[in-house]
């Protein structure tokens, strides 16, 4: 039996299956989608309205064999932030390297796809990929890279330095691969026209193998706003993260460690947390020396909020308080003295005064640290983390994206409230589109997203596709024969996917019942849509029907009572149409 | 004979028609004239306005009426048909021009009408469609000594015998707008088939029995049935209805006699007093008539006729039991098995002692 360990790199190498990676035509659509949601979330990033240039040319036709399966040359370009030289070589050489390791929405988030992506070309086609970049300072840098993968480490084959005379900014990747474009085609396509509807603000063009331009052209320059980086929520944490996070902490006492190093936690909190874990100490009052009872005076004193809730109290009040009494710390002391005082006040005013001690978190024994991050699962006081680092679409950017793709006759969108799984803050937006360009199926065409990249494999799989499925559309005068599509967009820091391949998402019930609310929300609107709509076709049936019959028995009326002059029906006619109105 | 009185009759009737129409395009005008929507009150004719009456002797409306108003989206069709058929009639009345349905269809269409045979105007007007002209097609034919003088135009005092024709002459528009001149019968023997009506002529049934022969041909048409409640109200002839011996030539005596509840809104279509000279299922018995076994149709259309208020009779009460017991029934050529003269020699005299001629 031999031993051997693989790099990063070796691993995926082996298992590019999971990469989303299976065969040629896989494999090119893969390519396309993580090198082009690369080039959007880095213009994303610098807060610009992204241009993505995609070209897929036909390398070598003799190479084609029967099968479809051919060499092609991919070159993508986009104007966002550029990459400085020096990450160059890593960013597309080594796997697992990357900027998005942070708590904020990006579209990537392993840091995987792009090299993934030359990976693969290399493997099938054994060509270096040539990287442009500049980050509009005045050198362009251009690296000829091979990966290599047993040690997970760029090979720099070339780099040439040229001067940026027209300020460029973004970067260009070109790189060979093996795919089979005439099976991926449509898939592809249908990629890039769900990127465009989620992200309305982007320009992107295609020229394929065969020459042909495909042109999805932005309908506004206007961005949702940026996400924020944001620090990680207590009910989100591992004991792994919390070791690291010990490691570069400057905090001497975990009080000031909680406050610093986790979402959405003051002093406050800190305090009712660390006391519910029983990570906080409070000075015994048997040894306390005057200039400590002279502190805690001074600090109700100082304060209005103290002084409103402890009344006046003196020195010699605490004093002959201290001699009756037998706690042995400050907190019990406090709390049978001032029995009707809520704690959390009472801890405020201690820390305040300088009488709370709480652990140098480096001291912690592993022991401890676990039952911190268990603690941590079991506290409810934590606030529900907020969705600053959240980017999602919002309606108004939703609704252009659609009426951009699907010119549909009726939209409905709604975003949802921020909500949380497993301390990973997300929202849920969802939409609904009737009419237009939406093609009459059996079925619903479903558009799903997650941090705005289009999910389009394992539809049966996803959870949006299970609740679209349990609702009851007969209620919301649904039928499955009608033009409507239904889209499901959900942001997150950690969207739950429950492949590397990023085609579905898995069923979290969190998750499960905001889709759910926000489908409602949607379906209810087109519901109204849609009575409005048989109630107005009904109406002009009903008036069509009075203005064909009304004159008839009027003419034939006339004729029998032997009169010349045929009565006025227009009254008639309008009181019919006043009445509608009325009632419309 | 009342001829005199009679002959005024046929025209009073159409001058009463025309004012009748007239009144009803008038109220309409002038509904609109005042900015309302034209409507008109009729008897409801849904079953539970329709009820068998004992003195009558047929079906009529009860006291239940209905609103017909061109307000309502779901009645301004047959609404504008109704007025519409209206016009069509007063338009054949007045020109003296007689019409069938299909005709009236037709009509319709170059209104970008479509028209149904509805009875919404008969209920409305209290006159039966053939009062204005408007026919069914026709099939049914009368034979015998019985002089008519026509109205219609062209032929207006012209008279005919009724024997004058072998075939018999047909019940068509012309025949129902007569007047009745003079006549030598002193009965009516209504038939259901066409075969045994002109075997009656052949066999001078008419003279032997002094009878006028009228072919229903199946279910008697309503002009038909109108004709015969003429011949029996104008000229005091009784009349004998022969069928087949089924539940099927049962109703059409019936509806001769007690009309139909379709026909519930009208009057001067039955004959109350006419009597059904068979074929009896006691017949097919007394007389060991070939025969085919009841269908399970015939026995449920049995069953449904002793629910039926119009068979309350003894007679009928009887021949239903016996078809329901025996479980066969014969048709009227049934009797040839003992020579085609038989049934006018031996049958018909025998019936119609039975009824009491």
């Amino acid at each position: 039996m031999t031993f051997q360990e693989i790099s990063p790199a070796d691993f995926f190498y082996r298992n590019r299956d999971i990469a989303g990676f299976t065969n040629p035509s896989r494999a090119i659509f893969a390519s396309i989608r993580e090198l082009v949601e690369n080039s959007l979330d880095s213009a994303d990033q610098m807060n610009i309205p992204p241009e993505v240039h995609v070209r897929l040319s036909e390398e070598n036709s003799d190479t084609a064999n029967e099968s479809g399966t051919g060499v092609y040359r991919l070159k993508i370009m986009d104007n966002g932030s550029g990459i400085s030289a020096r990450h160059i070589p890593s960013a597309f050489g080594q796997v697992l390297f990357g900027s998005k390791y942070t708590l904020k929405q990006a579209r990537g988030t392993f840091g995987l796809g792009g090299t993934m992506a030359i990976l693969y070309g290399q493997i099938t086609t054994h060509k270096p990929v040539i990287i442009k970049s500049s980050t509009g300072t005045s050198k362009i840098y251009e690296y000829k890279l091979m990966i290599d993968i047993q040690r997970n480490r760029p090979l720099i084959l070339d780099r040439k330095t040229r001067r940026n005379k027209e300020q460029w900014r973004g970067t260009i990747v070109e790189y060979s691969l093996e795919g089979d474009y005439l099976r991926a085609m449509s898939k592809i396509l249908e990629y890039l026209k769900q990127t465009a509807l989620v992200t309305p603000y982007a320009d992107i063009r295609f020229i394929d193998p065969k020459g042909r331009l495909y042109l999805f052209t932005r309908a506004t320059k206007k961005m949702p706003p940026p996400p924020t980086e944001t620090l990680a929520h207590p009910y989100g944490v591992d004991v792994e993260t919390i070791q690291r996070l010990i490691r570069v902490t400057d905090c001497r006492n975990l009080l000031d460690f909680m406050r610093k190093h986790f979402h959405r936690v003051g002093q406050g909190i800190s305090l009712s947390f660390l006391d519910f874990a029983g990570f906080l100490r409070t000075a015994n009052p048997q040894r306390l020396k005057p200039e400590d009872v002279a502190r805690l005076v001074e600090t109700i004193k100082k304060s209005n909020k103290f002084r409103k809730i402890f009344g006046k109290v003196t020195e010699e009040d605490i004093k002959s308080l201290l001699k009756k009494s037998k706690s042995q710390s400050m907190l019990d002391f406090m709390k049978s003295n001032f029995p009707n005082v809520e704690k959390n006040i009472i801890l405020h005013l201690l820390s305040s005064a300088g009488f709370v001690r709480t652990k140098n978190p480096r001291k912690l024994r592993p022991s401890e640290i676990v039952r911190l991050v268990r603690m941590m699962k079991r506290f409810d006081g934590f606030l529900p983390p907020d969705a600053s680092c959240l980017s999602p679409l919002g309606e108004e950017l939703l609704r252009t994206g659609i009426l951009k793709e699907l010119k549909p006759q009726f939209i409905a969108v709604s975003q949802r409230k921020p909500s949380t799984y497993a301390g990973h803050p997300f929202i849920v937006e969802t939409a609904i589109a009737y009419g237009g360009d939406i093609p009459r199926k059996d079925d619903f065409v479903v558009y799903r997203f997650a941090n705005r990249i289009p999910l389009l494999y394992d539809e049966a799989s996803d959870v949006s596709v299970r609740v679209i499925r349990s609702i009851n559309w007969r209620r919301y005068k649904v039928s499955s024969d009608m033009p409507l599509a239904i889209l499901v967009h959900v942001c997150s820091t950690k969207v739950p996917y429950k492949t590397v391949g990023k085609e579905f998402i898995a069923d979290r019930p969190e998750v499960k019942s905001e889709i759910l609310n926000g489908i409602r929300e949607v379906a209810r609107r087109l519901q109204i849509f849609l009575s409005k709509q048989e109630h107005r076709a009904k109406e002009r049936r009903r008036l069509s029907v009075f203005s064909k019959y009304l004159p008839k028995i009027a003419k034939f009326s006339t004729d029998l009572a032997g009169k010349k002059k045929e009565p006025d029906i227009e009254v008639l006619l309008r009181s019919v149409k006043k009445f509608e109105e009325q009632g419309a | 004979m009342k001829s005199k009185e009679l002959e005024s009759s046929a025209k009073e009737k159409k001058k009463e028609i025309l004012n009748d129409l007239r009144g009803f395009g008038s109220n309409l005008y002038n509904q609109m004239e005042k900015g309302k929507f034209p409507w008109v009150e009729m008897p409801s004719r849904s079953t539970e306005n329709i009820f068998y009456s004992p003195e009558v002797r047929q079906y009529i409306l009860g006291d239940k009426s209905v609103k017909r108003s061109a307000r309502n989206i779901r009645h301004i069709k047959p609404f504008t048909q109704m007025v519409w058929a209206g016009f069509f009639a007063s338009e054949l009345v007045k020109n003296r021009k007689t019409s069938t349905l299909r005709d009236v269809y037709y009509s319709a269409q170059a209104y970008e009408m479509s028209f149904k045979d509805q009875p919404d105007l008969e209920t409305a007007t209290g006159f039966a469609r053939e009062d204005f002209n408007v026919f069914p097609e026709e099939r049914s034919a009368i034979f015998g000594d019985l002089t008519i003088e026509y109205t219609v135009p062209g032929y207006e005092g012209k008279q005919l015998n009724l024997t004058s024709h072998p075939d018999g002459v047909m019940i068509g528009p012309s025949l129902v707008s007569s007047e009745f001149a003079k006549t030598g019968c002193d009965k009516v023997i209504a038939i259901e088939k066409g075969g045994l009506f002109t075997r009656f002529i052949e066999e001078r049934v008419h003279k032997k029995f002094n009878a006028l022969l009228v072919l229903t041909a199946g279910q008697a048409p309503r002009a038909t049935r109108h004709f015969i409640h003429r011949l029996n109200r104008e000229l005091e002839l009784p009349v004998f209805i022969f069928t087949d011996g089924d539940p099927w030539g049962m109703h059409i005596a019936m509806v001769i006699i007690s009309g139909s509840a379709n026909a519930a809104h009208l009057r001067g279509l039955t004959t109350p007093d006419a009597k059904w000279g068979g074929v009896y299922a006691t017949d097919i018995v007394d007389y060991k008539l070939p025969s085919d076994p009841l269908t399970p149709v015939d026995v449920k259309r049995l069953h449904e006729l002793t629910k039926d208020p119009r068979y309350k009779g003894e007679l009928w009460k009887r021949e239903i039991k016996t078809f329901l017991k025996i479980k066969k029934k014969a048709e009227q050529e049934a009797f040839s098995r003992y020579g085609l003269t038989y049934i006018v020699d031996k049958y018909l005299p025998a019936k119609l002692e039975e009824m009491g001629d």
